[in-house]
């Protein structure tokens, strides 16, 4: 493998790391802050791939991302309403929506698992023209990810700090002392998952875009993959609620370039999910069984995730 | 200031387990005014509190705070107004969000998007040092990491800092150390009276009962049995609060050895 070789894998994973960090973004918030598990995650990400697509295909690159991020919000306001106005487990309402967004999704692509985007105006062809014309290589991918992932973390920063930021972080860290704020647990978790998946479907509508297609899979599997980058990028940074958004990040860095240099090494494709399966598995079970033998000293911390 | 008109609860309807936790109770509580509440365990102390706060609709009954019926009005809408201390001090603050975090959401000032002034978290600072627990110089550290103590005098400072119409004190020291307690306690006499709250604190302590507030009711059976102030509290002993207790639960119950029992409990309690 030459550098430029090496160099190309780089920036292809990196650019794979930056959209997909959307949606660990997306669990910083509705798994780490609201300590709710959403798995819509996986029809959120493709139902915005699918949306963005549709609405580029129709000719309005610039809209397809808005509309992309409004699917989103309207997958997320549905999980939240099935969790706290109807009675259903919230593990169990991210089920119910991300099967149904699946039948959604194809209908969406007009009946078909397909949509290709080779032809397609998309703000990557858009940016990439732009870049052509100044001279400027083809950087386009790498801008317009980090331009997102930018906006996004300084999104947080601030939102995570306001009054209703407090309100979702203390929603998933202790709801009785929420209810006894007058504050509505009901209300923060709505909001909170409406933001979350806004920042999924974002992500999956930029991934689809950059690689010119939307398949009706493209995002199976997105919340094991999400988490795993997530819980690694929580060993990295522990502290403060900017730095732990930007440890996400790096999470998502550190999953793709292990992932790219195990392919390099002739892992099969396919044990993607595996490999984030057990990153999973290792980052939530090794702190419990270490713990274990500790439990009676922490006990009265409590110090637990959500809301951290 | 408040008003319980004949509340009627019973967990269970229609079951072996059937409980009817609040028996036609009513209460009338005075603007200003400070009750503690001492009753044996299951008597429906804490049962009173949730129907207060809405925790769970009474199935009978009505509610009247300050001139509003919140009988049918939901949890977090009467929490505006209402303050509540439970025994567990893990209850009432967040302990992965640091103190100042905590004091802004009790607070609760300034639209969804606002975010804390320099001036409202100095505020924080001063009221915080009026604990005299050095917690004011420990405003960004996560409220799990304090003692059991400082995180209910915090608590209580969170559930007075809004000015609610009422606060409800649930045993609020019994999980602590005594000599922490007492201090909490203090603290609870002191915040009461000058931000002149209304108050009901349930107690196990028939001592503290009488100490503190104005007036003492006792409860049995899901409902008062015994309501005393005034001259008559004043001279009132632990002794005779006890024998009050047995003589005026023995009229609603049969069973003699519950009685003991409850006696035994409360005795038990003084000791400790």
């Amino acid at each position: 493998m030459s550098f430029l070789d090496f160099l190309g894998l780089g920036q292809t994973a990196l650019e794979l790391a930056l959209f997909n960090s959307l949606t660990v973004l997306a669990l910083y918030l509705s798994y780490s802050m609201l300590n709710v598990c959403d798995l819509s995650t996986d029809g959120c990400y493709t139902f915005g791939a699918a949306v963005g697509a549709m609405v580029a295909l129709a000719g309005y690159p610039l809209l397809s991302i808005p509309a992309a991020m409004l699917a989103g919000m309207v997958s997320g306001f549905i999980t939240a309403l099935l969790q706290t106005r109807m009675g259903v487990n919230s593990l169990l309402a991210g089920i119910v929506v991300n099967t149904g967004l699946y039948s959604i999704n194809i209908a969406v692509m007009e009946g078909s698992s397909l949509k290709n985007l080779n032809k397609t105006t998309t703000v990557f062809t858009m940016l990439k023209d732009w870049l052509k014309s100044s001279g400027l290589g083809t950087w386009q991918n790498l801008i317009i990810g980090f331009a997102a992932v930018l906006a996004v973390i300084l999104f947080l920063s601030f939102f995570l700090r306001t009054r209703m930021g407090l309100a979702i972080r203390a929603t998933g860290n202790n709801p009785d002392m929420v209810r006894s704020s007058s504050i509505d647990p009901r209300f923060t978790t709505t909001v909170g998952l409406v933001i979350a998946n806004s920042f999924t479907a974002l992500s999956g509508c930029l991934m689809a875009q950059s690689q010119k297609s939307v398949t009706v899979d493209i995002g199976s599997g997105m919340v094991t993959v999400a988490l795993a980058s997530l819980l690694i990028g929580g060993v990295i940074i522990r502290r403060g609620i900017t730095l732990r958004a930007v440890g996400a990040v790096l999470g998502t860095f550190i999953f793709r370039l292990v992932y790219t240099v195990a392919l390099r090494f002739h892992l099969p494709a396919y044990m993607l999910k595996l490999v984030s399966s057990v990153i999973v598995l290792a980052a939530l079970s090794i702190p419990y069984l270490y713990g274990k033998g500790s439990r009676k000293r922490i006990a009265g911390l409590s110090v637990s995730k959500g809301g951290e | 200031m408040l008003e319980i008109k004949d509340i009627w609860k019973v967990f269970n309807p229609g079951t072996m387990d059937e409980k009817i936790a609040l028996n036609g109770l009513s209460l009338r509580v005075g603007d200003g005014e400070f009750i503690s509440i001492i009753g044996a365990n299951g008597a429906g102390k804490s049962t009173l509190f949730n129907a207060i706060c809405g925790t769970f609709l009474v199935d009978r009954g009505s509610i009247v705070l300050d001139g509003t019926d919140v009988t049918r009005v939901p949890e977090h809408i009467r929490a505006k107004v209402i303050g509540r201390l439970f025994q567990d001090p893990m209850k009432g603050s967040a302990p992965g969000m640091s103190i100042e975090e905590n004091l802004i959401l009790a607070a609760g000032r300034g639209g969804w998007l606002s975010i804390s002034s320099p001036a409202e978290r100095a505020g924080f600072r001063d009221r915080l040092a009026l604990l005299a627990m050095g917690l004011e110089d420990r405003m960004k550290a996560p409220v799990g990491l304090l003692s059991g103590g400082q995180r209910q005098a915090l608590t209580l400072m969170m559930a007075t800092m809004a000015h609610p119409k009422l606060l409800l004190l649930d045993e609020h020291t019994a999980a602590l150390d005594p000599g922490t307690a007492e201090k909490v306690l203090k603290l609870t006499a002191d915040i009461v009276a000058g931000e002149h709250l209304t108050c009901l604190m349930i107690t196990h302590n028939m001592q503290s009962a009488l100490d503190l507030g104005d007036r003492t009711i006792m409860m049995d059976g899901g409902n008062i049995v015994f309501d005393t102030w005034g001259e008559e509290r004043k001279r009132l002993t632990v002794e005779g609060l006890l024998e009050r207790f047995r003589v005026s639960s023995g009229k609603k119950l049969d069973n003699d050895r519950m009685l003991l029992s409850t006696a035994k409990d409360l005795q038990h309690d003084l000791k400790r």
